[in-house]
């Protein structure tokens, strides 16, 4: 009994030291963006508004915004467009040798993103893809597709197809099943994947940094803030976008346990 | 004939699931295919289904050839071993589906989900989800769905396999009920022999993707065609022997009379446990032995006694008992053990 709470307590402070380790750096950002300084500086010797009034009056940082969610939507509907259906092929399939391309759609990932965008370059200059927003969305749709083949293989390899079968037998036909019987059972996966494919495009530089151009997306223009002015402004902008990346979140555990969870306590 | 499954041949590589399978379900029959895992029932029943294509041979429905008809086209209920319940639609939507599939209008739709809850006792469950239902009553929610639409066939896979045994017996019971209610020609897949006595209107036996006998229960028990059904069927003593002008010699019963037209040479004689009689009650029998108690189990209201018979082999007694009797024999007991000819049944195919 002694030992279970003796653990208990060291689990919970060990847990406390790395919620601290997660969240000191929003500690910081959130009051240098309220800063009356006109530098960064630690703590902030008063209080202001100034960073967030200029981002809002600044067109560059408010078209950068826009851009990114541009891109990051298109990246989501490409993302999961491509991914749930190679998913389902690569989970079903029976053909020799899909479980080696199972592993091979992990590869964006191990790929270190600089070679990936090196190489794109390449490609999109030939295209003429370059500076255009669809292009760096269609560039971040590559590290997007593992994040949704990985969770959408877990969500259907857990999935009792013994249900498409009472459901054919029941007289659906096969787009009346996936639409009304194996997606609805997939969407903890599919919202969790939607929600990483937006948070992973939202949030990349380094092929933006290649491909974007003069039409710069977000992080971009967020580095570019940082090399050549270092204001608070990009606190500001720190703080915001983790705002939106909270309520995505929300959304997300809104929207992807609602079919699981909100029934049972009804 | 509302089913007619006709040669029915389907292989797995080198397997042979189902060799040559004929069998006929008239409309309203409540049919059921008993036989071991990997008899091949199981892929019968997709077949019929049609989840499975067979490699040869013919299904008909009412007449019509569905052989290559995909499942959607057949109308055929199915409740399977674990129900494939959907669990994110409510019982009523679960109920539902089939006759949204069909595109009945939404006020039918509502008024025949109510009647099928009614019909399995399920009247205001309709809103709760699948999970929160025990697993009787999922069972009874996956048979409504089954039978919402009016299906031409009803399949039952192993439905009762995970439930405990009271419940199961209460099920089998309101599953018959319902099926006679209803007039639906089922049919129903089990490995529990017992299932299928208490359930069917006639029983075909399978082994090895084969139909080893069809009849109805009681004949399948006494007459058994072969050493297989025999054995499977309930609880059997098996007793080879040689027939010689109308007698067979059997060791350790001696020379016991057989059927009239019995030909001479190698027989297989099936002696129900419960045909046996022991010690005192074993006097008046016609055919005598004597054995030695091995091993006795009670049972409540009856004993079962193994015993090594003086003259070789082993037989299986069941005798009735009265809650006021004494145990029949004790183990190691040396007893006189008999029975009469005419339950003596000569297996065909022995």
């Amino acid at each position: 009994m002694r030992r279970r709470r003796v653990s208990q307590i060291l689990l919970g402070l060990f847990a406390g030291l790395v919620f601290l380790f997660l969240l000191l750096p929003l500690a910081v950002v959130f009051p240098i963006s309220l800063s009356s300084a006109s530098y960064l500086q630690f703590p902030p010797p008063g209080f202001s508004w100034q960073w967030y009034q200029r981002y809002l009056d600044d067109p560059s940082w408010i078209d950068a915004t826009i851009r990114s969610v541009k891109v990051a939507s298109l990246c989501t509907v490409l993302a999961m467009g491509l991914g749930v259906p190679l998913t389902f092929f690569l989970v079903r399939s029976r053909l020799p040798g899909v479980r080696v391309l199972d592993r091979l759609a992990a590869a964006p990932i191990i790929v270190p993103t600089i070679i990936l965008s090196i190489a794109l370059y390449g490609v999109f200059a030939r295209l003429q893809l370059i500076g255009e927003w669809y292009g760096v969305a269609v560039a971040h749709t590559v590290l997007a597709l593992p994040f949704v083949v990985i969770l959408v293989s877990a969500g259907l390899r857990g999935f009792d197809e013994a249900q498409e079968q009472a459901a054919a037998g029941l007289g659906a036909s096969w787009p009346a099943i996936i639409w009304r019987v194996t997606l609805p059972q997939l969407r903890p996966s599919l919202v969790s994947a939607a929600f990483l494919s937006f948070i992973s495009s939202f949030d990349e530089l380094v092929l933006a940094m290649f491909l974007s151009g003069a039409s710069m997306t977000l992080p971009k223009k967020m580095f570019d803030n940082i090399m050549m002015e270092i204001d608070p402004t990009i606190a500001a902008v720190s703080v915001l976008q983790i705002l939106l990346v909270a309520v995505a979140l929300g959304l997300t555990s809104l929207f992807g346990r609602g079919a699981l969870t909100t029934t049972i306590t009804r | 004939m509302e089913l007619s499954v006709k040669g029915i041949v389907r292989r797995f590589g080198p397997v042979t699931a189902l060799g040559g399978v004929d069998l006929d379900v008239a409309e309203g029959e409540f049919l059921t295919i008993l036989g071991p895992s990997g008899s091949g029932k199981t892929t019968l029943l997709k077949t019929v289904a049609g989840f499975e294509i067979p490699d040869e041979g013919r299904v008909l429905l009412g007449g019509e050839d569905v052989t290559l008809a995909p499942p959607r086209r057949r109308d055929v209920g199915m409740v399977f071993q674990n129900y494939a319940l959907f669990p994110h639609m409510s019982v009523a939507q679960n109920v539902a589906f089939p006759l949204e599939m069909r595109r009945r209008p939404r006020d039918e739709v509502k008024r025949r989900v109510i009647e099928a809850l009614r019909l399995v006792e399920l009247e205001g469950y309709g809103d709760r989800l699948p999970r929160q239902l025990s697993g009787g009553q999922q069972q009874r929610v996956a048979l409504a769905r089954a039978v919402v639409f009016g299906p031409r066939l009803l399949l039952l896979d192993e439905p009762f396999g995970a439930l405990d045994r009271k419940l199961r017996e209460s099920l089998q019971l309101e599953v018959r009920r319902l099926q006679r209610q209803l007039r639906l020609t089922t049919l129903f897949i089990t490995h529990d022999q017992e299932e299928a006595l208490i359930m069917s209107d006639r029983i075909a036996v399978m082994d090895k993707g084969r139909i080893e006998q069809v009849g109805a229960p009681g004949d399948l028990y006494a007459h058994p065609a072969t050493r297989f059904v025999a054995d499977f069927l309930g609880e059997s003593n098996l007793l080879d022997g040689s027939a010689s002008a109308g007698h067979a010699a059997i060791p350790g019963f001696g020379a016991v009379p057989l059927p009239a037209g019995q030909p001479d040479g190698g027989v297989t004689l099936l002696l129900r446990p419960e045909a046996l009689r022991i010690a005192a009650d074993a006097a008046a029998m016609p055919c005598r032995g004597q054995g030695k108690v091995l091993e006795t189990v009670f049972l409540g209201q009856s004993a079962k006694l193994r015993m090594a018979l003086d003259g070789g082999g082993e037989v299986l007694a069941r005798l009735p008992l009265r809650p006021s009797d004494p145990p029949p024999a004790r183990e190691g007991e040396t007893v006189a053990v008999g029975f009469a000819p005419e339950d003596l049944h000569v297996v065909p195919r022995g």
